[in-house]
C-alpha cells in the first residue's frame, strides 16, 4: 500500500483512489462474451455467417437480433428474481441454499389456490381442493405464496441469526424439508389448469417486467436505505454493525424473509409460465441464482456487490447460455461453461480483495 | 450527589465464568474531566469500558450519569443517553464511507413510517460529518471514499470524528493510539486538546505515560480487575503510577479491595 503519511500529518486521504466500478468490468465481460459469440458465428464453418447479436435478415424494425435478445433474458428472468433475493443474503456474509426447493413448494402452493373450477366445461382434473378454493382472485395465491416465503425466511433467519446454524446448514436442511413439502402437497401429483389472471403472471414477457421492476426496486432499497445500510453493514464488519447498535440479529432474519419472499414470487411465476406446478421444479435453481450473484461481483466474504451487478450477471450467464445455442453446443458443454465462469469469477474477487488494502 | 459528578459506578463488577475481569470499581469523573484510565493487559479496562457503554451487561453493581442512575440494554441506548466510544477494536465497516460509518445505526433518515426501509439522508449525513471533521481538526479530503484503503490513523481519526459530530455527554476512548505512528499519535490527541477546550469530559485507557501526562487531569490505575489508585496528576510522576501498575504500591484507601 502507498504510504500517504509522509509530511502531511497522516491525514491527507488519497483522492485518486475513485476507483472504477465493479460493475464496469462485468458489463465489459459481457460485452467480450457477445463478441466472441460473434466472431465464432463468423469463423466456424458450420454457421454459415451467422450474426449472433445482429439482425441480419431484415426481421424486425431493430438492427438487433430482437428475438435473441428477448429468449436470453427471459431465460434468466425467474431465477434472477431468487438472485435478487440471495445477493442479499450473500451481501450480509451468509447462503441461501434453500430457494430452488422454495420454488417448487410455493408453486404448488400457491397454484392450489388458483385453479379454476371447469376446464373446457367438465371439472378441473387436477383439482387439489373443493369449489372453495377455485377461481379465487389472483390476489389470493399471490399473498398465499409470499406468506409462505416469508414464513420458510424467517425460520431459515431465525436458526441463522438466533441459534447461530451456519447458514449453508440450516438453508441445506431447509431444501430437503421444501423439497419433501413439495411432494407432500398434492401426494406427488402436478397442480394444473390455473386461472387466466394467474397465467398472466408468466404470460409473454411478463418474468422480465417482474425481474426488471423487481431489480429496480431492490437497487433502490440497498442503496438508499437503512434496511440496504444495515444489510452492507452487517457484511462488511459484524461486530463493528453490533457495538454501532444494529440489531444484526432481527435484521438478519428479515434479509432472509426478502430473499424467500423473492423466491416464492419466482415459484409463482415459473407456475404461472408452464400453467403447471410440480414438485420436481426449480432444480438448480439455487446454485444458478447465485452463480448470478458471484458473476455480478456480490462477494461471498459479504459487504460488496451491487443489484446492478446481479442483473449484469445474469445476463452474462443467459448469453453463454444462448450463445451455446447458437454455436450449436449442447448443454453439456453448457455447464462446464458456467462452471468454470463461476470459479473465475471467485478467484478474480479474492484477487481483488487482497489487492486493494 | 450533585449532577457535577458526570459518571459514577458503584461496585461495578464483571465475571466471565469464573474470569473476575472487573471487581467491584468505585469511579467517578467531574464535569469538564479529562481522566486517564491505566493498568497492565488483562487489568480489565476494556472490561469496564465494555460494561459503562452497554456492550455487554454488567454481573453487578451500579451506575450513574448525570446523577440518574442507567441501565443500558444495549450499546445505541448508552449512545443515546449521550455516551460516544472509541472501542480498542474499532467498529468500522471497511465496505462504507465516512458518514456511513459515522451514522451507522443512527442514519438521519426520511420517511421513518417505512420501518427499516426509511429513507437515508445522505445530504443531512455529509453536512455533519464535515462539521464533527472540522471540529475536531481532521482533514479528509473526500468523504466518500470507502475507508477500506486508509492507513490505521486516518481510521482511528474516522472513529474519534464519529464521537465528535454528535453532541456527546461523556467520550471514552480505549486505546486510540495504541496501534498509531508518531505523527498520527500526535493528530489524536490534537483533537483530544480539542475536547479539552471545549469543556467535554473524556476517558482515555492509554498505556502512554507521556501522552497520560500531557493530556489529563487525573490518572486511575487498573490491576488485576481492581481499581488501587486514583492519582492526581499533579500529585504524581511516571515513576509512581509505574510502581500502581505493576503492584509495588497501592494506595491506603484501595487496601482491601487491591490484593
Ligand atoms: N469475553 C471475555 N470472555 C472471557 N474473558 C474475558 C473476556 N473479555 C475479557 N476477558 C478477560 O478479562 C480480563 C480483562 O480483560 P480486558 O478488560 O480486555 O483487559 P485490558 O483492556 O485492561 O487489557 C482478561 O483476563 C481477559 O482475558
Ligand atoms: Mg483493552
Amino acid at each position: 500500500m502507498a504510504d500517504t503519511s509522509h509530511g502531511t500529518g497522516g491525514l491527507t486521504f488519497d483522492t485518486t483512489k475513485r476507483s472504477w466500478p465493479n460493475e464496469m468490468n462485468i458489463l465489459l465481460a459481457l460485452i467480450i462474451i457477445i463478441v466472441i459469440f460473434e466472431i465464432l458465428g463468423q469463423i466456424l464453418p458450420y454457421m454459415n455467417d451467422q450474426s449472433f447479436l445482429f439482425d441480419t435478415r431484415g426481421r424486425f424494425d431493430t438492427i438487433f437480433n430482437e428475438a435473441r435478445l428477448k429468449i436470453i433474458i427471459l431465460q434468466v428472468s425467474i431465477i434472477g428474481i431468487i438472485a435478487l433475493g440471495v445477493s442479499q443474503v450473500i451481501i450480509t456474509a451468509g447462503i441461501d441454499l434453500s430457494s430452488g426447493p422454495l420454488v417448487a413448494a410455493t408453486a404448488m402452493i400457491a397454484m392450489s389456490f388458483g385453479q379454476t373450477e371447469l376446464v373446457n366445461g367438465n371439472p378441473n382434473p387436477k383439482a387439489l381442493f373443493g369449489v372453495w378454493a377455485m377461481d379465487l382472485p389472483v390476489l389470493v395465491p399471490i399473498i398465499v405464496g409470499l406468506t409462505f416465503g416469508a414464513m420458510i425466511g424467517a425460520i431459515n433467519g431465525t436458526f441463522i441469526a438466533y441459534f447461530r446454524i451456519p447458514p449453508f446448514i440450516a438453508t441445506l436442511g431447509m431444501f430437503l424439508i421444501l423439497r419433501g413439502i413439495a411432494l407432500w402437497w398434492s401426494g406427488g401429483r402436478p397442480v394444473s389448469f390455473p386461472t387466466e389472471s394467474y397465467k398472466f403472471i408468466g404470460s409473454g414477457m411478463m418474468p422480465v417486467v417482474w425481474f426488471l421492476s423487481l431489480a429496480a426496486i431492490f437497487h433502490l432499497i440497498l442503496r438508499y436505505t437503512v434496511y440496504g445500510k444495515h444489510t452492507y453493514a452487517i457484511g462488511s464488519n459484524e461486530e463493528a454493525a453490533r457495538m454501532s447498535g444494529i440489531n444484526v440479529r432481527r435484521h438478519k432474519v428479515l434479509v432472509y424473509m426478502v430473499a424467500s419472499m423473492l423466491a416464492a414470487f419466482a415459484g409463482v411465476v415459473l407456475s404461472a409460465k408452464a400453467s403447471t406446478a410440480q414438485a420436481g421444479m426449480g432444480e438448480f435453481y439455487e446454485l444458478f441464482a447465485i452463480a448470478m450473484a458471484v458473476i455480478g461481483g456480490i462477494s461471498l466474504t459479504g459487504g460488496r456487490g451491487s443489484i446492478i451487478g446481479t442483473v449484469l450477471g445474469a445476463m452474462v450467464l443467459g448469453v453463454i447460455r444462448s450463445g451455446f445455442t447458437f454455436v450449436k453446443l449442447d448443454g453439456s458443454y453448457q455447464l462446464m461453461a458456467m462452471g468454470g465462469i463461476i470459479i473465475a469469477a471467485v478467484i478474480l474477487d479474492q484477487y481483488r480483495q487482497r489487492n486493494r488494502a | 450527589m450533585s449532577d457535577n459528578v458526570v459518571l459514577r459506578t458503584q461496585a461495578l463488577t464483571k465475571h466471565y465464568g469464573g474470569v473476575h475481569a472487573l471487581q467491584s470499581a468505585n469511579f467517578e469523573m467531574k464535569k469538564g474531566e479529562h481522566v486517564a484510565i491505566m493498568g497492565d493487559n488483562g487489568a480489565g479496562k476494556s472490561t469496564f469500558v465494555r460494561q459503562i457503554t452497554g456492550v455487554e451487561q454488567r454481573t453487578s453493581g451500579n451506575v450513574w450519569l448525570y446523577g440518574e442512575e442507567v441501565n443500558f440494554a444495549g450499546p445505541l441506548d448508552a449512545r443515546e443517553a449521550g455516551i460516544e466510544t472509541v472501542f480498542q477494536t474499532l467498529a468500522l465497516a471497511d465496505d462504507l464511507d465516512v458518514p456511513d460509518n459515522l451514522f451507522l445505526g443512527r442514519e438521519k433518515t426520511f420517511a421513518d413510517w417505512l420501518g427499516p426501509f426509511r429513507i437515508l439522508d445522505y445530504k443531512g449525513m455529509r453536512k455533519a460529518t464535515m462539521a464533527g471533521l472540522e471540529k475536531t481538526g481532521v482533514k479528509i479530503p473526500n468523504i466518500r471514499n470507502t475507508i477500506q484503503n486508509m492507513s490505521g490513523g486516518q481510521r482511528q481519526c474516522v472513529a474519534i470524528a464519529r464521537t465528535a459530530t454528535f453532541h456527546s455527554r461523556l467520550t471514552i476512548m480505549d486505546e486510540p493510539t495504541a496501534a498509531l505512528g508518531v505523527q498520527e499519535t500526535g493528530q489524536v490527541e490534537n483533537i483530544i486538546r480539542t475536547l479539552k477546550e471545549q469543556g467535554e469530559p473524556l476517558i482515555l485507557v492509554s498505556h502512554n505515560m507521556r501522552q497520560v501526562m500531557d493530556l489529563v487531569d487525573r490518572i486511575i490505575v487498573f490491576r488485576r480487575g481492581r481499581i488501587c489508585a486514583n492519582l492526581k496528576k499533579e500529585e504524581t510522576d511516571g515513576q509512581d503510577v509505574v510502581a500502581y501498575i505493576t503492584g509495588a504500591k497501592t494506595q491506603p484507601e484501595y487496601e482491601e479491595s487491591a490484593t
